[in-house]
């Protein structure tokens, strides 16, 4: 009796750190996918400075993602691991090489380049495999006997590639977003400029993925068209339509924060659609959130944390983006 | 270019590459955090500079190292599940959660206060930032405890069920967290952290020492290091029995491998110094053996009793000899790092620390042994346990996920080529980092360049700098 909300708590748990991973290493990835755009050296050093103080934090919720799946949902785990196989060791390998570029940029002259083309590869290989790995998440895996029944390239289909191009172009736009809102002068107009395109690219993707996923699956079409559900089938649209007057307006305006939000609030929305498809799914058509949930001894405990932990976490991260609020100042020199 | 190799032998490969590889950081910032927290306090406590300067060199090799340590260990939340899925299925509902915590309770704790340690001392003051340096160091050795104590638990299972899809369950999550090796354990490792950093910023000021053997900082820090390699070896050598002892009542199998102990000895088991064990002829070859020191050692009895592996059925043996070697690579540094304590203590003794030649290029030797006791002293315990993943219960064999061998071995490859390009680079920047010499400018400012130069000025600064290396 419990157990069945508990699992529910911990779904919407493990979908709120997916979530805050995609929107917050969503931006900093999309300043390096940003990278090669400036020709400027100058420019692509406050570029990186802009994430350099929270880029870590942001990639832990991608570990805090995977690390509470094992611990609440293991069979999904154990199963969706194996069937991303390819796409998740290239993401990490693309983490690797984008992740030590923070550091690594600024120990060099000769070598500069190489880890401008190291933090640029690794967030396009990263984004790329990403949203791969969702495409092939939301197109079902196949499960028998508690174990991966599918081969080694099932991941790579044309919609996976389309949802891969869909999340690229998306994080750059929030990249864009992000400088417009952290940068001054040129190098803030040209991301500003930079926003329009990938903007309009994101918004197609999204429109492209949106009419092809019902198709995918009878539940999902169900899904879309059936109450109570189907309120979110009239609200979204509108609350999408919204988020895009907002951010053309804002960039059109030159002003700095709203256009981040707004394409905030367009991930936000993609993913909440994306939730909508799944449920009561969490691997799509082959297991659901009960059936995958470790007993409930596990979710007990490791909910009592994290209810107290969450929280915690969550100020601390808020009061480390109030610490680096603001313009970057070019001169500052961080310390 | 791999076949001939089995799926489960490519990901036992992978899996020990990918944890050697990023164990090798964590050792270094558990202790180099704590260190930083270390000198920071003094350096608010007593305005001495020089613990500032020592507070900003460090950090930068800090920075890097622990960027390093992020991204590899990143790689390890989702190798479980990649390469070991029926192992996550199975044993999740037991580790698992003790992982969850040690991301909610450590990762985001450094990863959150890291950025205000290293950037933040304008923005937010002396105060705070030593809290967020406080807290990085806290973080550090609250995730070695956490996956220490899930370590310990594949080791030394206790509090579980098992159930009817034969998943491990948790019954007593106090006897999980405390299962009986883990205490041994987080001990052992966080103290083997503590003098693999020792060794590296004893072997940094050593360096500078033997260039120029006045500069404060230089002195400070080797200084430092000596004494907590006086000090620490010798717990960290009485920490080890203590584990041993342990091992042996919960894993006997795998000291019979350290031990080279393929009989048994019913009337006091000798030590064997050296040898090459002979696991097909169950024997060790040119074996050097003191009579009766192992039963002394592990039973603190010369004639007690101890069992060899003919007690232990042939498909429960770990590899003998992998184990035995490393064992006495590990017990050899120990000894060697005791011996580097006492000298230092000696020459403190007869005011020589700082000038005494012989001690300082002692202890440039020396630097990197940490990092080579700790990988053996892994290896040790991780194959010692073979063939089992939950020990006992579970075999690595059947722990296995349903990958083919070309995916698991071009992963491998994938990694290797990409882990010694990358992190070979970092290592590279980190000893270019090391030959600075740490020093105060003329009125008290620190004349090194920032960690991350903003802006043009900063970096053309930076960059006159670098070149006056490169002359």
């Amino acid at each position: 009796m419990f157990g069945l909300e508990l699992s529910f708590i911990w779904a919407g748990i493990i979908a709120l750190a997916v979530l805050i991973y995609v929107i917050l290493d969503g931006f900093d990835l999309g300043v390096g996918l940003l990278f090669p755009l400036s020709k400027d050296e100058g420019e692509r050093d406050v570029m990186m400075n802009s994430v350099a103080p929270i880029w870590d934090g942001n990639e832990t919720w991608l570990v805090l993602g995977g690390g509470g799946l094992f611990a609440v949902f293991p069979l999904a785990y154990a199963t969706v691991m194996p069937a991303l196989y390819m796409p998740i060791i290239l993401m990490l390998l693309g983490l690797v090489f984008r992740g030590v570029a923070f550091e690594y940029r600024w120990r060099t002259i000769r070598g500069k380049p190489l880890w401008d083309i190291s933090f640029f590869g690794g967030s396009l290989v990263a984004s790329m495999c990403q949203g791969i790995a969702l495409g092939a998440l939301v197109q079902g895996i196949e499960i028998e006997n508690r174990a991966y029944a599918g081969g080694w390239w099932d991941w790579l289909t044309p919609f996976s590639v389309l949802t891969g191009f869909a999340v690229t172009v998306g994080y750059a736009m929030l990249g864009a977003t992000w400088l417009n809102m952290k940068l001054e002068g040129r190098i803030q107009a040209h991301m500003r400029r930079l926003a329009w395109p990938f903007a309009i690219a994101t918004l197609v993707f999204m429109g492209l993925v949106s009419l092809w996923t019902p198709f995918l699956n009878d539940a999902f079409f169900g899904r879309w068209f059936a109450f109570p559900t189907a309120i979110f089938s009239i609200l979204v649209p509108g609350l999408v339509a919204a988020a895009i007057y907002g951010l053309f307006h804002g960039l059109q305006r030159h002003w700095d924060l709203t256009p981040f939000l707004c394409a905030l609030a367009l991930f936000v929305l993609g993913f909440i659609g994306i939730g909508i498809s799944f449920y009561p799914y969490i691997v799509p058509s082959s297991l659901t959130i009960v059936e995958a949930a470790a007993p409930d001894s596990s979710l007990k405990f490791a909910l009592v944390g994290t209810l107290v932990l969450l929280p915690m976490i969550l100020s601390y991260t808020i009061y480390t983006y109030w610490v680096f609020r603001g313009k970057i100042d070019p001169e500052e020199g961080y310390h | 270019m791999l076949d001939g190799f089995s799926a489960e032998v490519l990901a036992r490969v992978q899996f020990a590459f990918t944890v050697s590889f990023h164990i090798i950081f964590p050792a270094f910032s558990i202790g180099l955090a704590s260190f930083l927290a270390v000198v920071n306090a003094l350096w608010l406590w007593t305005k001495d500079e020089t613990y500032r300067v020592l507070f900003d060199y460090w950090k930068k090799i800090f920075a890097v190292a622990f960027g390093m340590g992020v991204v590899s260990g990143i790689v390890m939340s989702y190798q479980f599940g990649t390469n070991w899925s029926v192992f996550s299925d199975k044993a999740g509902p037991v580790v698992g959660p003790l992982m969850a915590y040690e991301v909610l309770s450590a990762f985001f704790l450094e990863a959150g206060f890291l950025g205000i340690m290293l950037f933040g001392l304008k923005r937010v003051g002396p105060g705070l930032h030593m809290f967020a340096t406080a807290m990085v160091a806290f973080g550090t050795l609250l995730s070695a405890t956490w996956i220490l104590s899930v370590n310990s638990w594949m080791q030394t299972p206790a509090g579980y069920g098992i159930n009817d899809v034969g998943q491990f369950i948790p019954l007593d999550w106090w006897k999980i967290v405390f299962n009986p090796s883990f205490p041994y354990r987080l001990l052992h490792m966080v103290l083997a952290a503590y003098l693999t950093t020792a060794l590296v910023v004893g072997a940094v000021g050593a360096w500078h020492l033997l260039k120029d053997n006045q500069g404060p900082a230089s002195r400070r820090m080797f200084s430092m290091a000596m004494w907590m390699l006086l000090l620490v070896t010798p717990l960290q050598i009485v920490a080890g029995d203590f584990h041993g002892i342990n091992t042996l009542e919960h894993q006997p199998a795998k000291v019979m491998a350290m031990e080279g102990h393929f009989d048994s000895h019913p009337e006091g088991a000798p030590l064997i110094l050296f040898g090459i064990p002979n696991q097909a002829e169950k024997r060790v070859d040119y074996a050097i053996e003191v009579p009766k020191l192992s039963s002394l050692i592990l039973k603190h009895d010369l004639n007690a009793p101890l069992d060899g592996l003919d007690t232990i059925p042939d498909e429960d043996e770990p590899p003998v000899a992998i184990v035995f070697f490393s064992f006495r690579v590990m017990v050899g540094l120990g000894f060697a790092m005791l011996a580097l304590g006492l000298w230092g203590g000696f020459a403190r003794w007869r005011g020589k620390l700082h000038s005494s030649r012989m001690l300082h290029r002692a202890a440039i030797v020396m630097g990197p042994m940490g990092f080579v006791a700790v990988l053996a002293g892994w290896i040790t315990t991780e194959v010692g346990r073979q063939p089992f993943t939950v020990y006992g219960l579970l075999r690595t064999s059947d722990s296995l996920a349903p990958v083919s061998a070309p995916a698991v071995g071009a992963s491998l490859i994938a990694f290797i080529v990409v882990y010694f390009f990358v992190f070979g680079a970092g290592v590279f920047y980190i000893l270019g980092l090391m030959r600075k010499r740490p020093h105060v400018g003329a009125k008290g400012e620190i004349t090194d360049g920032p960690v991350r130069a903003a802006g043009t000025t900063t970096v053309a600064q930076d960059k006159s700098q670098d070149m006056a290396e490169q002359e």
